[in-house]
């Protein structure tokens, strides 16, 4: 026991001590706390104002001013020709495009709607484009109506959006469901759990690899049992890559409140003082049914039940790997033997997309209890509600699972870090097994 | 008192059977020498008294007592295919592998520094391993199997990659420390190489154990009673002591080199006498059997020998 855990000293130490763990680790935050503002600093960001010729021989807009990044500026349809304004478009800088609306035989609408043609310089700016678009529809819909004897006024006040809220009556009290955030949840689980087992699963695959072709692996076995080398291994890698998730998740945190109060917190307290109330936008309608959500999710049964199949799910891949890896030579000649290890891996980062349609499907209910997928599986179903003998059984599986691949890779491990040279077949590795020790 | 005795072993890997029923006696406080080809089986008999593997069938005693896992301290391995972490600093590194033989840390960086300073190493305590030249790195590996002073060292191929002048640094040093009382076993293909050192052998050949001895008595056995003489004279005599006939001449330079055949109970003596009458003697000795002429012997007329 004791030299195991000098064996995971070394492996830790000598991990976190790189250069490339500490920039990873410092890195990975920023990176994080980027991808999830970054959407929200856009928004906050002013277009460009885009500066557009019209010439608009019908009148169409009616002389419409644009909007705050789209201003439209007019060409006096008797002093300049289509020719006159492109040319200022070429020539001006402070022109974006030309939008040329043409009259047609007696001004038809739906003439008109087909031949407007938008001139620019260079990429159209898709903003503008749109926005103009919207504009030229509402006012030859309105042009048409009105020529039929319809008052806009009229249709408009006869719209009618349709929002329901869906509700789940399968649980004690009645549930509005929410898929959204119950989605994000589970998604994250999954990826972390996925990204968290190539990463460190490699790691555990090469650190065998650099034992083998540096030739120390005899010296050790020589002072150590092979499975307590291995388990030090595998033990002492996980705690790297718990560390670095543990220093992530606090960082990250840290980044994403720190800033966020900095600066859209600053704005949204004016913006709630300047209206005398809190802003009723699209966005805090979100923020606050999203925050409904949350409090629907079970976080603490998914917390935990992320931190055992993070775990488990690593132990049980961890220790595929480092059979592979005391198998070959060179990684290079890893690769036949690693990938028929990643494809239920893979298998279950795509099943996973499925989930938001039908998580209660029967496939991925028994993807979510076979082992090999159900790291990834569960946690992608568990916001969603799982009975409780599934998510047992699923755990009890994966435990029997795990002890049989660390047992496996034991076997496999202590034969193949004595044997150079001939890169085995998968026969072979199935001898390994019932090598006496 | 024997340092290792293997009883019946065998082991089998897959459908090879890489050991059958080896009895193997190693003196204490001897050199031993585990000889036979690349192969044969040795580096699996030493990983088996190492109890980095277990034999099938057997049982095996260290120092008397059943073999178990506590004797692994007692025990210096420094195999065929050794090597270190390369991006781990020298001394960390000294130290990490003699904590794993079950050495407190504050002995082991004692004794280490120690070692250091007797091979002239100590600046290179703190450099990588990457950085180390090739003879610094196997003087490192040398110490690190010797650290935990063991009863017993192992060296599978001990020689090879060495430069001469580390191989003799290390050859001297196990003479030392076996002059102190420890057990040493060398294990190699190349038997020359450990001839001059080895008091007692064993041959292993196609998992069998052909041949368990003192080189003494090996030699003796093998022995064919030629004698070769460095003479130098105008004229050989005429007649030899009875039971004495010269094989052959070949001139060396100056000197002859003169080949005899003697009976078992042939004067040898007359016949130094005889030749100092008429010339110069230069040497005098029994043209012994190498190991590997032995060696040869016993396996090419194995089917006549009664085993």
């Amino acid at each position: 026991m004791n030299k195991i855990s000098i064996i995971i000293k070394r492996e830790f130490l000598s991990r976190v001590r790189k250069k490339s763990f500490l920039l990873l680790t410092v890195l990975g935050p920023i990176l994080f706390a980027a991808v999830t503002l970054a959407p929200a600093a856009m928004m906050l960001i002013p277009d460009d104002e885009r500066v557009i010729i019209v010439l608009d021989k019908p009148g169409v807009l009616n002389m419409w001013d644009g909007t705050d990044d789209v201003v439209l500026k007019y060409a006096n349809p008797k002093t300049y020709t289509l020719d006159d304004i492109k040319e200022m478009v070429m020539e001006d800088d402070r022109f974006h495009a030309a939008l040329h609306i043409p009259t047609g035989e007696g001004w038809d609408p739906d003439y008109i709607a087909k031949n407007v043609v938008f001139f620019s310089r260079g990429d159209v700016s898709v903003n503008a484009a749109s926005v103009i678009k919207d504009k030229l529809q509402q006012e030859l819909t309105n042009q048409k109506l009105n020529a039929l004897g319809v008052d806009p006024e009229l249709i408009s006040g006869a719209k009618t959006t349709v929002s329901f809220r869906t509700i789940d009556i399968s649980k004690e009290e009645e549930m509005e469901t929410t898929v959204g955030p119950k989605m994000a949840v589970g998604f994250v689980g999954g990826f972390v759990i996925y990204f968290f087992i190539f990463i460190y699963g490699g790691m555990v695959m090469r650190s065998v690899i650099e034992e083998k072709t540096n030739r120390i692996v005899e010296v050790i076995i020589s002072s150590v049992k092979p499975f307590q080398l291995l388990m030090g291994k595998i033990i002492g890698v996980a705690l790297v890559g718990l560390t670095q998730l543990g220093i992530w998740v606090v960082l990250t945190t840290a980044i994403v409140t720190a800033v966020s109060y900095l600066v859209f917190g600053q704005m949204m307290d004016t913006e709630a003082i300047a209206a005398g109330q809190v802003p009723d936008s699209e966005m805090s309608s979100i923020l606050i049914s999203g925050l409904d959500a949350a409090q629907l999710i079970n976080f603490p049964l998914i917390i935990a039940c992320f931190i055992f199949y993070f775990i488990a799910g690593y132990l049980l891949y961890g220790s595929f790997m480092a059979a592979v890896g005391s198998a070959v030579d060179a990684e290079a000649d890893a690769q036949q033997f690693v990938l028929p290890v990643s494809i239920p891996l893979i298998i279950a980062i795509i099943v996973m997309m499925n989930i938001l349609t039908n998580p209660d499907n029967i496939l991925l209910t028994w993807m979510s209890i076979i082992p090999l997928t159900s790291p990834i599986i569960m946690m992608a179903r568990l916001p969603f509600g799982v009975p409780v003998w599934e998510l047992l059984l699923s755990m009890s599986l994966l435990i029997i699972f795990v002890v049989l691949s660390i047992w496996m890779a034991g076997k496999i491990y202590r034969t193949g870090i004595l044997m150079y040279g001939k890169k085995p077949t998968f026969k072979e590795l199935f001898k390994w097994l019932f090598y006496r020790g | 008192m024997l340092a290792i005795e293997c009883q019946g072993v065998y082991k089998q890997y897959g459908d090879k059977q890489v050991l059958n029923d080896i009895n193997l006696e190693i003196p204490a406080g001897k050199i031993f020498g585990l000889l036979g080809p690349n192969g044969a089986g040795k580096t699996t008999l030493i990983r088996i008294i190492n109890q980095i593997t277990a034999p099938d069938k057997g049982q095996v005693y260290f120092f008397g007592e059943k073999l178990q896992r506590h004797h692994i301290a007692k025990v210096g391995y420094l195999p065929e295919e050794r090597g270190l972490y390369r991006k781990m600093k020298v001394g960390e590194q000294a130290l990490y592998l003699a904590r794993l033989k079950g050495m407190e840390a504050a002995v082991a960086k004692k004794r280490l520094k120690y070692w250091f300073d007797r091979f002239d190493i100590s600046d290179w305590w703190d450099k990588e391993v990457q950085a180390l030249s090739k003879g610094m790195a196997q003087k490192v590996q040398f110490i690190v199997t010797v650290l935990h002073q063991p009863d017993l060292l192992i060296f599978d191929e001990p020689f090879s990659g060495f430069d001469p002048v580390n191989a003799n640094l290390i050859r001297d040093e196990i003479l030392e420390l076996n002059k102190a009382g420890t057990t040493i076993v060398f294990s190699t293909h190349r038997m020359e190489s450990v001839e001059q050192l080895c008091e007692n052998i064993a041959l292993i050949h196609e998992s069998k154990l052909m041949v368990q001895s003192s080189l003494r008595a090996l030699k003796d056995q093998y022995r064919s009673n030629l004698w070769e003489v460095e003479w130098q004279g105008s004229d050989l005599p005429t007649s030899f002591p009875t039971g004495i006939t010269l094989d052959h001449a070949s001139p060396t330079g100056e000197a002859q080199l003169l080949t005899f055949q003697a009976d078992d109970t042939a004067p040898i003596p007359d016949l130094l006498s005889s030749l100092m009458a008429v010339g110069n003697v230069y040497a005098m000795r029994e043209k012994l059997p190498s190991l590997q002429d032995i060696f040869i012997e016993r396996v090419t007329t194995k089917t006549s020998v009664n085993e």
